[in-house]
């Protein structure tokens, strides 16, 4: 691990995460705000409004829940959002500097299922515990396909380690190689975040679902984490697929920073034009369709790798 | 300083390895059960990783989580008294487990203190997972390579074999029937 960041960068990258998370919240405030009429620019402090009154609310008791499982799920949630985001190289280096940095990212995904099934599981409700299954429902649907579309950006770059991955887009994005291997990513992120379309397990037709019983603090920490995984997840995108720090003028931390911010707000705001995927007919979707699809991307961006060989 | 960091760290990985492995045991939840087992693979997984095996301790902790979820899943599918939701012992054969697992340990144990532990030749490799794999597998890829086609294979046929409806209840007697009659809609719509 020897190149990495010192330690005393963690706290300016973490503020970057929630600055970057906090936009992407207003802008999605912003968006519902003139969905429902009213000017976009009432609902960009809707998050701080909200982070107020969660912070004042009391947290909510339900009968027999399971409080250490579910306290430890939410929050559980931002941890893992840093955890990816200390993987993400900001210009030649990452907090972590690891040889196989994508395997992390990718396990520290996955992670994911067990703290969100849990958020549902935690407070002994049936539409938290349905909303639980409806995730785990998505994630068998979209986890295949991400990994399989992760792999693209390595075959290509010959490499598990994201800097080098990012260093080896001089000349074209891995995005325009492999654009069904990035949209299928981007799919993922949206499915790991339990973002729109991707929400059916927090969704309102649940009360909430996995959110439905989260009160005060816990309730802030998820609602909070789920774009901290959104953010993570686009950071994460960076190296891999929209050609790291590189760009001109600026500095390469400050290109990672901007292209993490374009593309959560991109896929919060496209994310939000689609209605809500159902989780019963989406692994079929899944797997006898986007998984072909990203693994005939993977066989021509292996055969494009030998040839440039 | 960074040696002795690493010992402690990896020490205290296999103590909380242990102790949340035993806690599968002690627990009366289902959930509780499982995710004291993903701890505990998580503290392996980051021992390994301690050990220099990078790739090796990312693929445990990957494979491990998602186990355990797709474990919740099976939970609730196959279970019909829903052992998820209500306190139930996760032990049973209470005396001759605990017989096995006291007769396990000692002849274990005993082997680990009282075998004469070689002294190690040469030093490690430069990519330890590379040469961990060829140490595994390399006289045996063929067996390896034949054998995930049968395991497929077995997979499929178990599946066709357990399952009450065949490609005739879905397609008709002629397998013309289009869409399929199904139980329950796919989002393909075949």
């Amino acid at each position: 691990m020897t190149g990495s960041l010192s330690l005393l960068y963690a706290v300016p990258v973490m503020l970057a995460l929630g600055a970057v998370a906090l936009v992407t919240a207003g802008a999605s405030s912003a968006l519902e705000a003139r969905e429902r009429g009213r000017p976009a620019r009432t609902g960009l402090a809707v998050p701080l409004q909200e982070t107020a009154r969660l912070l004042l609310q009391r947290p909510r008791r339900t009968v027999s829940a399971d409080r250490l499982l579910w306290r430890s799920a939410s929050s559980a949630v931002i941890p893992l959002a840093v955890l990816i985001v200390a993987f993400v190289p900001l210009g030649s280096h990452a907090l972590v500097d690891n040889p196989v940095g994508l395997v992390w990212v990718n396990a520290l995904d996955v992670v994911a299922w067990g703290v969100m099934w849990l958020l549902g599981w935690g407070p002994n409700s049936v539409t938290g515990l349905i909303g639980g299954y409806r995730f785990l429902a998505m994630a068998l649907a979209y986890e295949l396909p991400l990994m399989f579309a992760i792999t693209a950006p390595a075959i290509a770059a010959g490499s598990l380690d994201l800097a080098e991955i990012a260093s080896a887009q001089e000349g074209l994005w891995f995005a325009a190689w492999a654009p069904i291997a990035f949209a299928a990513y981007c799919w993922g992120v949206l499915g790991f975040s339990v973002r729109a379309p991707m929400d059916a397990g927090a969704g309102g037709d649940l009360n909430g679902g996995i959110l439905a019983e989260l009160a005060g603090v816990d309730r802030l920490l998820v609602l909070a984490g789920r774009y901290a995984l959104l953010v993570a997840g686009s950071a994460a995108a960076v190296p891999l697929f929209l050609g790291g720090g590189a760009g001109p003028l600026l500095p390469g931390w400050c290109w990672v920073l901007v292209k993490t911010l374009l593309l959560s707000v991109l896929l919060t705001a496209g994310g939000r034009r689609i209605p809500t995927l159902r989780p019963d007919r989406l692994l079929e979707l899944g797997w006898v369709v986007v998984l072909p699809l990203v693994v005939a991307q993977d066989l021509v961006v292996s055969i494009l790798a030998i040839q440039s060989n | 300083m960074s040696v002795e960091l690493t010992d402690v760290a990896f020490w205290a990985c296999a103590v909380i390895a242990v102790v949340a492995g035993a806690l599968v045991f002690y627990v009366d939840s289902m959930a509780r059960a499982t995710y004291a087992l993903a701890v505990s693979f998580v503290a392996v997984g980051v021992a390994v990783l301690l050990l220099g095996q990078a790739y090796m301790g990312a693929i445990v902790i990957l494979m491990m989580v998602m186990e355990m979820a797709v474990m919740a899943v099976y939970m609730v599918m196959f279970m019909g008294m829903n052992p998820a939701l209500m306190p139930m012992s996760m032990v049973h054969s209470h005396r001759s487990a605990i017989g096995t697992a006291v007769i396990t340990f000692v002849v274990l144990g005993a082997g680990a203190v009282l075998v004469p532990w070689p002294v190690r030749r040469g030093a490690p490799p430069a990519d330890v997972t590379a040469a961990l794999g060829q140490a595994t597998m390399e006289t045996h890829m063929l067996v390896m390579v034949a054998m995930s086609p049968v395991m497929v294979a077995t997979i499929v046929a178990g599946v066709v074999l357990s399952s009450h409806r065949s490609r005739y209840d879905r397609l008709g007697d002629d397998l013309d029937r289009r869409p399929a009659d199904e139980p329950h809609q796919g989002g393909v719509g075949r």
